[in-house]
């Protein structure tokens, strides 16, 4: 890892080199669907929940990772964000606002469910705070599944279909293009969308780890009373640090609601907290790349765990003794508790977060 | 009034349950300062073993007491050593370590434990074999009137015996004064020759085994056992042990049965308060609703897991402290 941030160095201080990598990574993100849709279109649609997923690591990063609040009920937000498009754009209200009006506005739903939740918890330590907001994720979801009786919000535990696809200058997202011999498929063309949104996503996060405000996180995380001596307003910038975290999650929401097309109560149970949580402990919390990359990393191992090992099994065993679906929960679980021993600030630590989560206080 | 005394009885029952395993997040809080976000799971674990040694049983002919006794004393050992393997590899290890960390281990166990016991008793729901005779007595004289079984009287009585049992390990033993002299001051107990590890282990054996009971009690209550059961009822019981003042053994007694007759009571009534015809009677604009589905209401008793967590938030923003605590709010 070491030779890793020294060669990153080397290239930074080389500037034409810097650039030639750039322009490698670059070329390659832009033809990694063209590559994946060789394999099977189903890769590209994972790339796609992936990248989702990257887009909730740097969410919950805000409040985790820069902030220091430990979160459990994120995928709440996520929620709020998916059934405000879902409804916004579905026949069950007969409601079809375009794609660039509900995202903001789902965002801030969302980011209002952040102050709710954080407004009479935020004075609280840690593991209450946890705990307050897993109960909230939970809240959340029972209405989900029963707002819809006796005014039917939600079609309750059937979910929303026929949720609209984004269309871009009149064109469907989720079509597939044909320009002669050469087909696109819809998951192509949301694959570049959603890597513009990822890309602006990241400029925010790091524009935002160097300002004022992230500045301020890391004293609140770092020690809250010092934090307080110092003049931060401690308690608005953690709502801050919620209200932020949960817009980003209401996007990603949002966006998985019109590419899936549909969207039930099923999609946001505490266990996908849990992996969201997984992936930015394991990459590196705090860290924007780190949990960049604990995300890609989360999302495809059970994936290819999901191709591979079910025949595997089969060929050795016979049948298939373990389900994929359990492996990859046994993953999340397990990648928390060794991460947490053995390398407590990640794979990619953050420098700050280094210090602060090493053993010898 | 019937239905009343009914929900009393049953948020009762409900509430012995839930202050049984509140003890248990009580007392790991009270020594180490830790949300042991796993003793859900432990729970889970003692009905599924327990449930496992009754269907075994179940056909032997055995007398029901005693089947049921084999399965308990089935459960304790297998919770009592999975408290014991959590504390050592997941919480022992990080004891200095900032707070976030042994969350995050906790929360890690317990989906490592949910998903071993999905693969040990499968994803469905599985139902505890009726080896003992569901009987209703009638508390009151109407012959329609509110009853109480003899698996809830069997219930309640346990509850109070662990209770009573913990109480007396807790004030009247050489044991309980190191736990009580650890959770007050980790070194100094060191310094007095405590082995605060020993016993920091052993407050885990000792919830672990108060859980081994209380999934027993939870599994042959409803009848049916899920390897996710252990995690509402977990939350549910840790916010008792919230309500009550955390670290505070009475405290999560109290917490616990006042928590089961909330919820109760929230199931029995917030539905009939909230029906739409009823709404109609005082509010305007709800008659249309009223006349399309008149039994449907806006709280009906599929929100009855929510009650728990309003009044977790409740209390941390009035009461941080719980009812009986007396740690400061910036304990809290």
């Amino acid at each position: 890892m070491n030779a890793l941030a020294n060669s990153v160095a080397n290239l930074r201080s080389n500037p034409k080199l810097y650039w030639v990598g750039v322009a490698l990574i670059a070329i390659s993100l832009l033809a990694l669907p063209f590559v994946l849709a060789m394999v099977g279109t189903a890769w590209v649609r994972i790339t796609n929940l992936a990248i989702l997923f990257v887009l909730l690591s740097l969410g919950l990063n805000i409040v985790v990772g820069f902030a220091g609040l430990l979160d459990l009920g994120y995928i709440a937000f996520y929620a709020v964000g998916a059934y405000v498009y879902a409804l916004l754009a579905s026949p069950h209200f007969g409601l079809h606002l375009p794609w660039w009006m509900i995202l903001p506005i789902g965002a801030f739903v969302a980011c209002i469910f952040g102050i709710l939740l954080g407004t009479p918890t935020l004075k609280l330590r840690g593991d209450y705070l946890a705990i307050v907001t897993l109960g909230f994720g939970e809240i959340i979801r029972i209405f989900m599944n029963n707002l819809s009786e006796p005014i039917n919000l939600t079609n309750g535990p059937k979910g929303l279909a026929t949720i609209d696809p984004i269309h871009v200058l009149g064109h469907d997202l989720s079509s597939t293009t044909r320009i002669g011999d050469f087909a696109m498929q819809g998951p192509i063309k949301y694959y570049y969308l959603l890597l513009i949104i990822l890309l602006v996503v990241i400029v925010i996060n790091l524009r935002l780890q160097n300002s004022r405000i992230g500045r301020a996180w890391e004293a609140i995380r770092e020690d809250e009373l010092a934090a307080r001596a110092m003049g931060i307003n401690t308690t608005r910038m953690k709502l801050l640090a919620f209200a932020m975290g949960a817009s980003f999650g209401g996007i990603a929401g949002g966006l998985f609601s019109s590419i899936q097309g549909f969207i039930s109560p099923e999609s946001f149970i505490l266990n996908e907290s849990v992996m969201v949580l997984a992936m930015v402990v394991l990459g590196g919390m705090g860290n924007i790349w780190g949990v960049i990359l604990g995300a890609i990393l989360l999302s495809f191992v059970p994936e290819v765990l999901r191709y591979t090992a079910e025949p595997l099994q089969k060929m050795i065993f016979g049948k298939s003794l373990i389900d994929p679906e359990v492996i990859r929960m046994l993953l999340f679980g397990l990648a928390m508790v060794v991460m947490m021993l053995y390398r407590p600030a990640g794979i990619l630590p953050s420098s700050v977060r280094r210090r602060e989560l090493s053993r010898d206080e | 009034m019937d239905i009343f005394l009914q929900q009393i009885v049953n948020g009762l029952t409900l509430g012995c349950v839930y202050a049984v395993v509140a003890l248990g997040y009580t007392m790991v809080y009270g020594i180490i300062q830790l949300i042991n976000f796993a003793h859900g799971e432990v729970v889970m674990i003692g009905a599924m073993v327990a449930f496992t040694v009754i269907t075994a049983l179940a056909g032997s002919g055995a007398p029901p007491l005693i089947i049921v006794l084999a399965g308990i004393t089935a459960a304790i050992p297998v919770c009592m050593a999975t408290g014991y393997v959590v504390e050592r590899t997941a919480y022992r290890p990080l004891r200095n370590a900032p707070r976030l960390a042994p969350l995050i281990t906790a929360i890690g166990v317990s989906i490592v434990l949910q998903h071993v016991a999905m693969m040990i008793w499968g994803r469905n729901y599985i139902s505890f074999p009726q080896i003992v005779e569901f009987t209703p007595y009638h508390i009151t004289s109407n012959p329609n009137g509110a009853t109480i079984s003899n698996i809830q009287i069997v219930i309640i009585l346990t509850s109070i015996a662990m209770m009573a049992a913990l109480l007396g390990l807790v004030y009247r033993t050489r044991m309980g004064i190191a736990m009580r002299a650890v959770s007050q001051r980790p070194d100094v107990a060191g310094l007095m020759g405590v082995n605060i590890n020993s016993v920091i282990s052993f407050t885990f054996m000792i919830g672990a085994a108060l859980g081994a009971i209380a999934g027993v009690m939870v599994g042959s209550y409803y009848g049916i056992a899920h390897y996710q059961m252990g995690f509402l009822l977990g939350l549910k019981a840790f916010s008792a042990a919230v309500l009550g003042g955390i670290g505070n053994l009475g405290g999560a007694v109290l917490g616990g049965i006042l928590m089961g007759l909330i919820e109760s009571l929230g199931a029995g009534y917030m539905g009939d308060l909230t029906n739409v015809c009823t709404l109609d009677k005082f509010l305007p604009g709800f008659q249309a609703l009223c006349e399309a589905n008149p039994n449907s209401s806006f709280f009906g008793s599929n929100y009855k897991d929510v009650y728990a967590f309003i009044v977790l938030i409740l209390v941390l923003v009035f009461r941080p402290q719980g009812l009986l605590g007396e740690r400061t709010g910036d304990r809290a």
